[in-house]
């Protein structure tokens, strides 16, 4: 037992060190390779992870499900993309934005802030009215939500550009801005997570009416929760915006929402080391399939695989962790320091 | 339109569309205007009717699909996101794998009685795999698991079609002469929309006498309204989930034929917006209520119908946000659906 604040303190808080390290790890690696492909692989990947850990913020600590969040990334996306993008062409493709947005073009940074809260802000309104729901009923709204989300902006053709794209928007994310805001987003959804509040809300999840006995208002927290989570959700359909450089309304539908639920899924939906480690292990399996869907030659003889069988390979396994291992690859457990005679156990809150 | 037109003098804007009433009557989303004005009925009625043969025609697709959705939801809990795939799929059994544009006829290529019912046992075998492989091993999940395995299969199957038959859109031309308008009291109207009509009201009689006359049936209810009582008094669980199987099954493969029939086209995902208004529709009739869903399903397409006629030019296209956002509030208002079951409710 050592006495030391410092190493008592790293050791409390080990889950948190070794998720952000494990990553700055990952990426100074990849800075040293310097395969430009690569490194997009990796940037898409953090993105991911602000995604996923966004989604697990809410999905994770309270054990509703949600198919809506997606639907957030593409609010998220298009609020940059009106700040920041193309002033020459705004006029002529964006006819129907205010003013303000018309002959102004802002910094990023700030527009990414802002585009975090106008996601926020949506999803308190929609909050007020879906969190009241339970169980299955919050999911079908959520689902309705992305729905809705994707009508109105494959629709709103003066404001959004319709189902055509918008173009030009500047691309500035790369590896450490990505790995800036997972850290981020990580250290938010731990502080969350073990903040009273978190805790109110995963004893909601354990038990509702338990909870509720216990002076839980879960609405109140659900709510809270939500809003927190959509400002991730937000802010990785800004980073995922700047670093494509093109946006449009159906890349945040359907597939993007199965693949980060595949994501939390495969991970294991109740803790934040299986968020980041479902990102991780599955961006990585996307890379291989991805590298084999293009052809890789073996032993001298060409061989690629159709493209689709990426998606299928992802559903499979998918099926598998659900059927074989309920809770993931975590086990519903954080990662954490594994010398035994640490201080201070990192409190299992889940299970 | 918005911002931009506020420093716009007031003379010159247009004036607003929302207030005049009675609204102008719209041509239908299906046929072109002006086949039905032949003089001799005044001409609102004569849209009025077309409109509600429109509105339930597509309610009977929605009605099937819903109904379809609802029974697996009755004994396992389980919303199938898979159903539309399910469609796809039938509609795909259809044709060779191929990546031709222009389809050739694989099961389509039978009489048309042998075609029905080999793509009615192709999708009612898939859907019995489907439960077998993924629904069985899952059966104790929580239902949050059991949507996110739902939605897993369904990308399966997509995706399976998709290296099977490429992703671009296939004309398909199944029974192509039903399209013929015939005339019904001076109405023109396309047969197979009749057909729709029809086979719905059809199917719906059959089912319901299977389900109140027999003792598959029986059991069927049985367990839909408490599935451990039921099981306790000896309706074999298995059976019972396979067979809520291979009728949504059934269903399904009578919607890919009506839908391929109408539309003409086969895409790998032409199933999924008809999952997502029949999903709609089990909720609006009420989860878990078999009634409830096709009373849904019926509702949304009539929902569908009315907005596309009365929605301003300008919200048209918006048209399934509203149908979205009518969930929501049914759920906040009246969260049981239209049509209530006891046993629906999540008890402690």
């Amino acid at each position: 037992m050592s006495a030391n604040p410092v190493m008592a303190a790293i050791r409390r808080h080990s889950t948190l060190l070794i998720l952000t390290v494990g990553l700055l790890l990952l990426v100074g690696l990849f800075e040293l390779i310097g395969d430009r492909s690569l490194g997009r692989t990796v940037t898409e990947a953090l993105i991911r992870v602000v995604v996923v850990v966004g989604m697990y913020i809410f999905i994770g600590n309270s054990g509703v499900l949600s198919f809506g969040h997606i639907g957030f990334m593409a609010i998220g996306a298009y609020a940059t993309a009106w700040q920041t993008c193309c002033p020459r062409l705004k006029p002529l493709n964006l006819r129907g934005l205010p003013d303000f947005l018309l002959d102004n073009t802002f910094p990023v940074v700030p527009a990414s802030i802002a585009s975090g809260l106008l996601t926020a802000a949506v999803a308190l309104i929609i909050g007020v009215a879906l969190m009241r729901l339970s169980g299955i009923a919050a999911s079908i709204g959520t689902f309705a939500f992305l729905a809705i989300v994707n009508v109105v902006y494959s629709n709103w053709d003066s404001v959004t550009g319709g189902t055509g794209s918008v173009v030009g928007i500047p691309v500035y994310v790369n590896m450490w801005v990505a790995l800036a805001w997972a850290t981020i987003a990580i250290s938010t959804a731990y502080l969350y997570q073990r903040s009273r509040f978190g805790l109110a809300l995963r004893a909601s999840r354990e038990d509702e009416v338990a909870a509720r006995a216990a002076g839980v208002n879960i609405f109140r927290q659900r709510l809270f929760a939500f809003v927190i989570s959509a400002f991730f959700l937000g802010i990785g359909g800004v980073l995922h915006g700047h670093w494509l450089g093109i946006i449009n309304p159906d890349e945040f539908y359907l597939v993007l929402t199965f693949l980060t639920l595949a994501m939390l899924v495969v991970g294991g939906i109740n803790s934040l080391s299986g968020a980041v480690v479902g990102v991780v292990v599955i961006s990585a399996l996307i890379e291989i399939l991805r590298q084999f869907e293009s052809g890789v030659t073996i032993a001298g003889v060409e061989m690629s695989l159709p493209s689709g069988v990426q998606e299928i390979a992802l559903g499979v396994l998918m099926l598998l962790i659900l059927i074989f291992r309920n809770s993931g690859i975590m086990g519903n457990k954080e990662i954490t320091w594994p010398w035994k005679n640490g201080a201070a156990p990192v409190r299992d809150e889940t299970t | 339109m918005g911002y931009r037109d506020r420093g716009m003098p007031l003379a010159r804007r247009p004036p607003p569309r929302f207030f005049v009433w009675p609204p102008p009557p719209q041509p239908s989303p299906v046929k072109g205007e002006g086949e039905e004005s032949d003089g001799r009925k005044p001409r609102v009625m004569t849209l009025f009717f077309q409109h509600m043969i429109d509105a339930l025609s597509l309610g009977s697709l929605y009605a099937l699909a819903a109904l379809g959705i609802g029974l697996i939801f009755g004994v396992l809990r389980l919303i199938n996101f898979a159903h539309g795939d399910f469609i796809s799929f039938g509609v795909f059994a259809l044709i060779v794998p191929s990546t031709n544009v222009v389809a050739t006829m694989f099961l389509g290529a039978l009489p048309w009685p042998l075609l029905i019912i080999s793509i009615i046992a192709v999708v009612v075998i898939l859907a019995l795999i489907s439960e077998y492989v993924v629904f069985r091993p899952l059966r104790n999940a929580s239902p949050s698991s059991l949507m996110v395995g739902s939605f897993a299969l369904g990308f399966v199957i997509q995706y399976t079609l998709l290296i099977l038959y490429q992703s671009r859109p296939k004309a398909i031309g199944l029974w192509s002469d039903l399209n013929r308008h015939i005339d019904i009291f001076g109405l023109r109207v396309p047969q197979l929309q009749i057909i729709t009509i029809a086979v719905t009201i059809g199917l719906l009689l059959v089912l319901m006498l299977f389900l109140k006359k027999t003792s598959y049936g029986l059991q069927m209810r049985a367990a839909a309204e408490d599935f451990r009582m039921a099981r306790l008094l000896g309706v074999r669980a298995n059976f019972v989930i396979s067979l809520a199987f291979a009728i949504s099954g059934l269903l399904a493969a009578v919607i890919s034929l009506l839908f391929v029939a109408q539309t003409g086209v086969a895409s790998i995902r032409m199933g999924v917006p008809l999952m997502l208004f029949a999903f709609i529709a089990t909720v609006i009739g009420g989860m878990g209520s078999l009634v409830g869903a096709v009373v849904g399903g019926f509702v949304v397409g009539i929902m569908s119908v009315l907005l596309q006629v009365f929605l301003p030019v300008d919200l048209r296209s918006f048209r399934d946000a509203f149908v979205f956002f009518a969930v929501i509030l049914i759920l906040l208002f009246r969260p049981e659906g239209l049509v209530q079951v006891k046993a629906a409710k999540e008890r402690i």
